[in-house]
């Protein structure tokens, strides 16, 4: 009964431990922001994404005891299938996001000089009538 | 009402009492709607009479509104599903009878406003309140007897899901008479469903409906999955499940991973209507496409969703039909999951032309034509299961062929459409409209048909009538080819879809076709209907045992009508196809009953989901008090209601055996 007890809610000691590195992990980010690095503001931004993602394995492992064995490992592989849905989604939607923004998006001052050159007969066809 | 050149909405007015709710919001200038209303009005009145009369208002608050009998529910999904088909039904033949009228410059009948009211109510009802209310009804039924299990994992959950759906289905009926729906097309893309271009409430009925029934979708799924994966008979090993209980895990899994993307994005769109954010705007930063984006990546798990239970009922009818234990059930069970997965890597083919760019278009493409493959696996499968089977041509069956035959031609179309460039001839043109058609009417609505006929035996006791049964399905059958074959043809002409009025005239044959299809429809439709009466009426003559078909699954060795605890006993399972087994070995209960544990019925589920209701009436009315209060009561009552410990009760031994002996002399 005791090693269910354990198996199901874990013990002070892993409680503990998830506790301290959930703190750190939130505290490097707000660290580094108070900081005002000299660095590129998307380094910042990296680092706190990829601190997140480690925030959530610590929260899956230490206080929803995310284990192989659990409920005979359907714990776990319901989990993987969860994060492979997401990694598809976010991946997935950066990547159409990201086309349809150079694609589609209005136009400013900035991005209209680097506009692919029209095609040659398209160009000849504009000009043609100044050259002559 | 054709001469109303421009719609005039009522004046943007808020008191603090009713919100912006005016008397302006009743459409009694509306003929069509009064009628409508007074229809509807007479018809519940007279149910009103009739309830009190036979006095059936204790039973049916009793054994209906708060029971938490997963075949009870399931019986109610079914009912839902067809009332709010018969209005779904109502928006498309209308819409048809609108299109075959409106040519060269004559308008019909319908102005664009109400058109417009008409084409989304048709899609969302379709979707999110007949569709899923079968797929739901029958996985609730059936599922659970499949797998030897006496109920759901948590029954007061699946009582409680059932009500929000239909929580959801009140509020979109509600706007036929208070107010409007939303004029967006089923899937409402910003900036046309955004706070600047969609003023009133038609919107808000929209967002607050789909939320509400999406509670109970979502805590559906998570039932079903844990039912599936906890409460299996002793010995069931997972590749023991019959096909439609592989087919249910894979869906519920869908559920799962895709509902909540669609709550995220509504809220989403909700915070931008309600308190000015700017997710999906024009302006600040906002991007419409993301709003595109996100919600196919929930529409594409959707209509697989809608599918894969549907591909379980057929595999279940052909092997029994056919006398054999179904071809390549491993297979069978990987293509499930297959699609399972791919359907996530799918999505963009609905925006092919949004303008993604060559690369991205030509991935998706590409995945859609693969996800092409394990549903071909699937087509193969039934059809070898019925070669050298003994194939008997019940009502079922001859579903299960029109639908191999059906669904295949819509797959075909689709996989057309999976072709970038030719998608963009073929893209928002009624070629879509008939491919989506194709498969949900051929795949869902035949399934649906195909299941009620299987499994009605097995929840009533008795047959559906042969007669009637096949008039709806040759009415159906053919009515489905004149109704959308035209579309197919108007689409490669570039005829577009949601148009009120068109002005060539060479287009008007083809609709007119197309409504005569939808008249034929409509006969298959009564046809159902009143199949279903004449059997209730001859239930006698047509009365049955627990297993008319001669079937192979666990759900056939219960009673029919099913005895409220399922089995009398635990099955031990060995193997697939185990009632097969068991008959074969002369099957029989043992006799010595125990005293059986069980649920209770709560009303909680109902309450909860009269004051969602209420909630969110006053959300789409502003009536902002009136929303504090039902949330709060929402609240406070489902905390009430968890310190509610008198939850189950003993069937005793006697009782059961008292039951399961007239059974035997039936």
């Amino acid at each position: 009964m005791s090693e269910h007890h354990e198996n199901s809610h874990g013990t002070f000691n892993s409680l503990m431990t998830g506790f301290a590195l959930a703190g750190i992990l939130t505290l490097i980010p707000f660290g580094i922001v108070m900081m005002e690095p000299s660095w590129d503001p998307s380094v910042t931004i990296g680092i706190i994404m990829g601190l997140g993602a480690v925030q959530i394995i610590v929260h899956l492992v230490y206080f929803l005891h995310l284990k192989r064995s659990t409920e005979e490992g359907w714990t776990f592989s319901a989990t993987i299938f969860a994060v492979v849905i997401l990694a598809i989604v976010l991946a997935g939607s950066l990547w159409v996001m990201h086309n349809m923004n150079a694609n589609m998006m209005p136009m400013t001052q900035d991005n209209m000089g680097a506009l692919p050159a029209l095609p040659a007969g398209a160009e000849h066809g504009a000009h043609g009538a100044s050259h002559e | 009402m054709a001469t109303e050149a421009l719609h005039q909405s009522p004046p943007e007015t808020w008191t603090p009492l009713f919100g912006r709710l005016t008397w302006d919001w009743i459409p009694y200038h509306e003929p069509i709607l009064v009628g409508t209303f007074a229809a509807v009005a007479l018809g519940g009145l007279a149910v009103l009479i009739l309830m009190t009369y036979f006095r059936l208002w204790g039973p049916f608050w009793r054994d209906w509104v708060t029971t938490i009998d997963h075949k009870k529910i399931g019986i109610m999904y079914m009912a839902l599903g067809f009332i709010m088909f018969v209005r779904g039904f109502a928006d498309a033949i209308m819409m048809r009878a609108q299109q075959a009228m409106a040519a060269g410059g004559a308008e019909g009948y319908l102005p664009p406003h109400h058109f417009d009211q008409v084409f989304t109510a048709h899609g969302v009802i379709m979707i999110f309140f007949v569709a899923m209310a079968f797929i739901t009804g029958i996985m609730n039924y059936v599922m659970p007897l499949q797998i030897g299990a006496r109920d759901v994992a948590f029954p007061f959950l699946n009582n409680f899901s059932f009500w929000m759906t239909v929580a959801g289905a009140i509020l979109v009926n509600l706007s036929l008479f208070v107010g409007e729906f939303a004029r967006v097309g089923w899937l409402a893309f910003p900036p046309l469903s955004g706070a600047s271009f969609s003023t009133g409430p038609g919107m808000d009925y929209y967002l607050w409906s789909l939320q509400i029934a999406g509670i109970g979708t979502t805590l559906s799924g998570i039932n079903m999955v844990a039912t599936i994966l906890k409460m299996r008979a002793p010995g069931m090993r997972l590749f023991d499940m019959p096909i439609f209980a592989w087919t249910t895990l894979c869906t519920n899994f869908l559920i799962v991973a895709a509902f909540p993307v669609l709550t995220a994005t509504l809220t989403m769109l909700t915070l931008d209507r309600y308190i000015g954010t700017h997710f999906f705007t024009n302006d600040m930063g906002g991007n419409a496409m993301m709003y595109v984006n996100l919600i196919w990546i929930w529409g594409h798990p959707e209509v697989y969703i809608l599918i894969l239970p549907i591909f379980g009922v057929f595999s279940e009818i052909v092997a029994t039909f056919s006398g054999k234990p179904i071809f390549g059930y491993k297979t069978m069970v990987w293509a499930t999951a297959c699609i399972m997965v791919l359907s996530f890597v799918v999505w963009l083919h609905h925006f092919f032309t949004m303008g993604s760019g060559a690369n991205v278009n030509a991935f998706f493409g590409i995945t859609t034509m693969i996800i092409a493959v394990p549903t071909g696996v699937k087509v193969f499968n039934w059809i070898f299961t019925m070669y050298k089977g003994s194939v008997r041509l019940e009502t079922p069956m001859l579903w299960t062929i029109g639908f191999i035959v059906t669904f295949t031609i819509g797959g075909m179309t689709g996989v057309l459409l999976a072709v970038p460039p030719v998608d963009f001839q073929l893209h928002n043109t009624l070629f879509l409209i008939a491919h989506f058609h194709n498969v949900i009417i051929g795949g869902v609505v035949f399934g649906v048909y195909a299941a009620v006929s299987y499994w009605w035996p097995k929840a009533f006791g008795f047959k559906l009538d042969d007669t009637w049964m096949r008039r709806s399905f040759w009415l159906w059958f053919v009515g489905f080819y004149f109704a959308f074959m035209p579309l197919y043809a108007l689409g490669l002409m570039g005829v577009t879809r949601r148009m009120n009025a068109y002005m060539d005239t060479a287009w008007q044959i083809y609709f007119i076709v197309a409504v005569f299809g939808a008249v034929l429809i409509l006969g298959g439709i009564a046809c159902g209907f009143i199949g279903g009466f004449v059997s209730v009426k001859n239930r006698k003559a047509l009365a049955c045992g627990p297993d008319p078909w001669n079937a192979r699954t666990l759900d056939w060795a219960t009673q029919s009508p099913v005895a409220p605890y399922n089995f009398p006993e635990d099955v031990q399972v060995t193997g697939r196809d185990m009632f097969w087994k068991m008959k074969q070995d002369g099957f029989k209960w043992s006799g010595h009953y125990h005293d059986i544990h069980m649920p209770k019925s709560t009303s909680s589920g109902f309450v909860l989901a009269v004051m969602a209701t209420i909630f969110g009436f006053a959300m789409i009315w502003y009536i902002w008090w009136l929303a504090i209060v039902s949330f709060l009561g929402c609240v406070a009552y489902g905390i009430a209601h968890t310190f509610n410990y008198d939850r189950d009760f003993y069937i005793p031994a006697k009782d059961v055996e008292a039951t399961e002996a007239k059974d035997a002399l039936a």
